[in-house]
């Protein structure tokens, strides 16, 4: 029964070589645990966390699609819009009280509607160069944009969607206006997603992304549904963002034309190239450095914060490459080399 | 023993002591929340309130009933979701006892139920819409709503030889408020609106609609756009050569802003609005109000946003005066209803039904006065309420 299937030498060292990839390392669980006491190290900032918790699951998302498939996107804004609305409607129809203004399940029908979407449009997306990809997932998202602005009768139009009441999370957890069921709720959600996030990046079909990025041509050559693995990652990409859009219409309790809005999605690769793209953890850092900026230079000078956090961005695209994950590898690589060598 | 009990009257008098201080220090300063656009598109609206909150707070001082005021300004960038979180933080973090601020329509609605939930009085500074102050009983409006300045300029239109108007307007709650009571008005008076144009509130594009404008020949066209957008509209104006087909431009104040109608050049000259302020209003109250505006300010014309931020302290600071300093929220509320007082608006109250403003509407003309463009008076509509 075993000797038939036996695997040989090379492909047991190569499942071992991926499954030590996928360990936990001791940096990742710290930034957990961190993630968790912030609940208690900042009791007055959390509405500003669950905000980042938001952000940083729209840069993960990004991260899937350009980080690790190489796909350039600037339209990520519209799934985190399309997910806002479409979870904002199904708690404003539910009036706070039917199954669908159930948090958990709003999650689902944005993450669903924008995977949907997602999918429809991943077909656009394949072809073509990076410019091409850039315009058209602009494209997408511009109409997008305007269709929100102008169905007015379903999403309220430029004055966005009032009266957004979601029930209790799990109808037990009432949204207060401390933050702290929004942190709480948000962290959750961040750290599922990104698990899930993880494993798939790690996976076979993780490295086979990787691969298409590298080299498309080469990767068809080896007989690789190269098609089929972007229509998957982009549409997963979509829910993600797509949840993290009606994570933001659930804890913020409305959704504006401001969140289709094309800064979304420049912001949102902004954050990632800020943290480092690739590396998961890149969108995440970019999305705590990004907000945490813009919220103590705003306090410091509501006029001229955005003066300072350009001069920033700047500063760290020429000094440093690859982001803060990617000075963190190389700080961490010299010290080896020298450790190697005494 | 006895030394025991000294050091222990010791120890409980000095923690009394300490205890009452902090109590006096807590209660002492009373904070009020600016949430103004500082940024973005809006960002000349959250600049003229601030200056104008400034100036009330130089002018008036500090202290009030025996309490400091303290100033706090957020910028939310005009991103809904920025004010109501700052909201929140001002609220649970500073312990404001005062909102104010709020540039537009959207970014006033998010902030609503937080006031409610946290029982904190906001004072609509900007912000337009009528239906805004029915959404919380918190809110308190100093600036203006769109059907009470629109209103005046259907009647005027009326009375002066217009049949036919076209109006054109931005597609959000304040534009649709703005061509509803134009139309309401100026059809009950025996006008007729021929068509009822909207352009996208975000980057606007008006050269479609003036063309259709154009193209429908009517007497006059009627325009709002909000604060900071009035001058590339206005461009576009004068690029189509509307005036000189015979079609009378008139619109709401907001499409002349006193901010603005300097660079928006003598094509202007002419136009007839209807608005609650103009920098040129002849009041004694004005002219100290616009002097020291432009000195504190390196010169910039304060306009129709500036003194919702200087009434909206002027609202703030009387109703403190009227609580004797006590900050319960539902109090400070209860105070503002009925207020009355003279800006340089001219006279102005808080409608105690709908906590709404209530003021002098007035149609003015623009005109070259000493060399600038100016908003002049010639008319005026007294006691137009904000909502009904």
């Amino acid at each position: 029964m075993s000797n038939i299937t036996s695997p040989s030498p090379e492909a047991m060292r190569a499942r071992a070589v991926l499954l030590g990839r996928s360990r936990w390392g001791v940096a990742e669980i710290i930034f957990w645990i961190l993630a968790v006491a912030c609940y208690w190290l900042f009791p007055t900032k959390l509405s500003l966390l669950s905000e980042i918790a938001i952000l940083g699951l729209v840069a993960l998302s990004v991260d899937l699609v350009l980080g690790y498939a190489g796909i350039v996107t600037l339209g990520q804004g519209a799934f985190f819009g399309i997910g806002a609305y479409a979870a904002g409607l199904a708690a404003k129809f539910g009036m706070g009280t039917s199954l669908w203004s159930d948090p958990v399940i709003g999650l689902f029908i944005g993450g669903g509607v924008a995977a949907v979407i997602g999918f429809a449009t991943s077909f656009l997306v394949l072809r073509g160069s990076d410019m091409t990809r850039l315009m058209v997932t602009l494209g997408v998202a511009l109409i997008v944009d305007e269709v929100v602005n102008q169905m007015k009768w379903l999403t309220g139009g430029s004055d966005g969607l009032q009266g957004v009441l979601p029930s209790a999370v799990l109808g037990i957890w009432e949204f207060d206006l401390f933050g702290r069921v929004a942190f709480v709720y948000s962290l959750v959600v961040l750290f599922v997603l990104f698990v899930i996030a993880r494993a798939l990046v790690k996976s076979p079909f993780g490295l086979s992304l990787q691969a298409i990025k590298g080299n498309m041509l080469r990767t068809r050559a080896i007989g690789m549904p190269v098609n089929a693995r972007l229509v998957a990652v982009y549409t997963v990409a979509a829910f993600y963002a797509g949840v993290a859009g009606a994570l933001a219409a659930q804890t913020t309790q409305f959704a504006s034309p401001d969140y289709v809005a094309f800064h979304r999605s420049a912001d949102a690769m902004l954050m990632l190239v800020f943290g480092g793209a690739g590396h998961l953890y890149g969108g995440l850092l970019g999305s705590i450095i990004f907000r945490t900026m813009q919220d103590v230079l705003g306090n410091i000078t509501p006029q001229y914060w955005q003066f300072w956090l350009g001069v920033t961005l700047v500063a760290l695209v020429l000094f440093v490459r690859g982001g803060i994950l990617g000075l963190l590898d190389n700080m961490l690589a010299a010290w080896r080399r020298k450790g190697g060598a005494s | 023993m006895f030394r025991r009990q000294i050091l222990k009257s010791i120890g409980v008098a000095g923690l009394a002591l300490a205890t009452g201080v902090s109590a006096a220090c807590a209660q002492e300063v009373v904070k009020v929340g600016l949430i103004l656009p500082m940024t973005g598109p809006s960002a000349s609206t959250g600049r003229q309130i601030e200056a104008g909150a400034r100036l009330w707070m130089a002018q008036n001082g500090s202290t009030v009933a025996g309490k400091k005021i303290e100033l706090i300004i957020k910028d939310d960038t005009g991103a809904a979701d920025q004010s109501k979180r700052l909201a929140t933080e001002l609220v649970v973090n500073d312990k404001v006892a005062f909102l104010g601020g709020f540039g537009l329509t959207p970014l006033a609605l998010s902030v609503g139920p937080v006031a409610t939930q946290a029982k904190v009085p906001a004072v609509i500074m900007a912000a337009g819409t009528s239906t805004i102050v029915a959404s919380s009983p918190y809110f308190v409006r100093t600036s203006f709503t769109l059907p009470q300045n629109t209103a005046p300029m259907a009647q005027w239109s009326a009375a002066n030889g217009i049949k036919t108007v076209v109006t054109l307007v931005s597609d959000y709650g304040p534009g649709l408020d703005s061509e509803k009571a134009f139309k309401a008005e100026f059809e009950a008076k025996g006008g007729k609106v021929l068509e009822s144009l909207r352009a996208p509130l975000m980057n606007p594009e008006f050269a479609a609609f003036l063309q259709k404008a154009k193209d429908l020949k009517p007497d006059a066209l009627f325009l709002f756009v909000p604060s900071g957008q009035g001058a590339s509209l206005m461009k576009q104006v004068g690029e189509r050569e509307l005036a000189k087909s015979g079609i009378k431009i008139i619109g709401t104040g907001d499409v002349t802003d006193d901010d603005q109608l300097n660079g928006m050049g003598d094509a202007l000259i002419g136009m007839i609005t209807s608005h609650n302020y103009s920098a040129a209003h002849d009041s004694p109250e004005n002219k100290a109000y616009v002097a020291a505006f432009l000195k504190a300010n390196n010169n910039m014309r304060p306009n129709f946003m500036s003194v919702g931020g200087f009434d909206g302290m002027a609202a703030i600071y009387k109703a403190l005066e009227k609580t004797k300093g006590d900050t319960d929220g539902t109090k400070l509320v209860e105070a503002m209803k009925g207020l009355a007082w003279v800006s340089p608006r001219g006279p102005m109250s808080i409608d105690p039904a709908t906590r709404d403003v209530t003021q002098n509407v007035y149609v003015r003309e623009v005109k070259k006065v000493d060399g600038q463009l100016y908003n002049v008076e010639f008319a005026t509509i007294a006691n137009v309420k904000g909502s009904n």
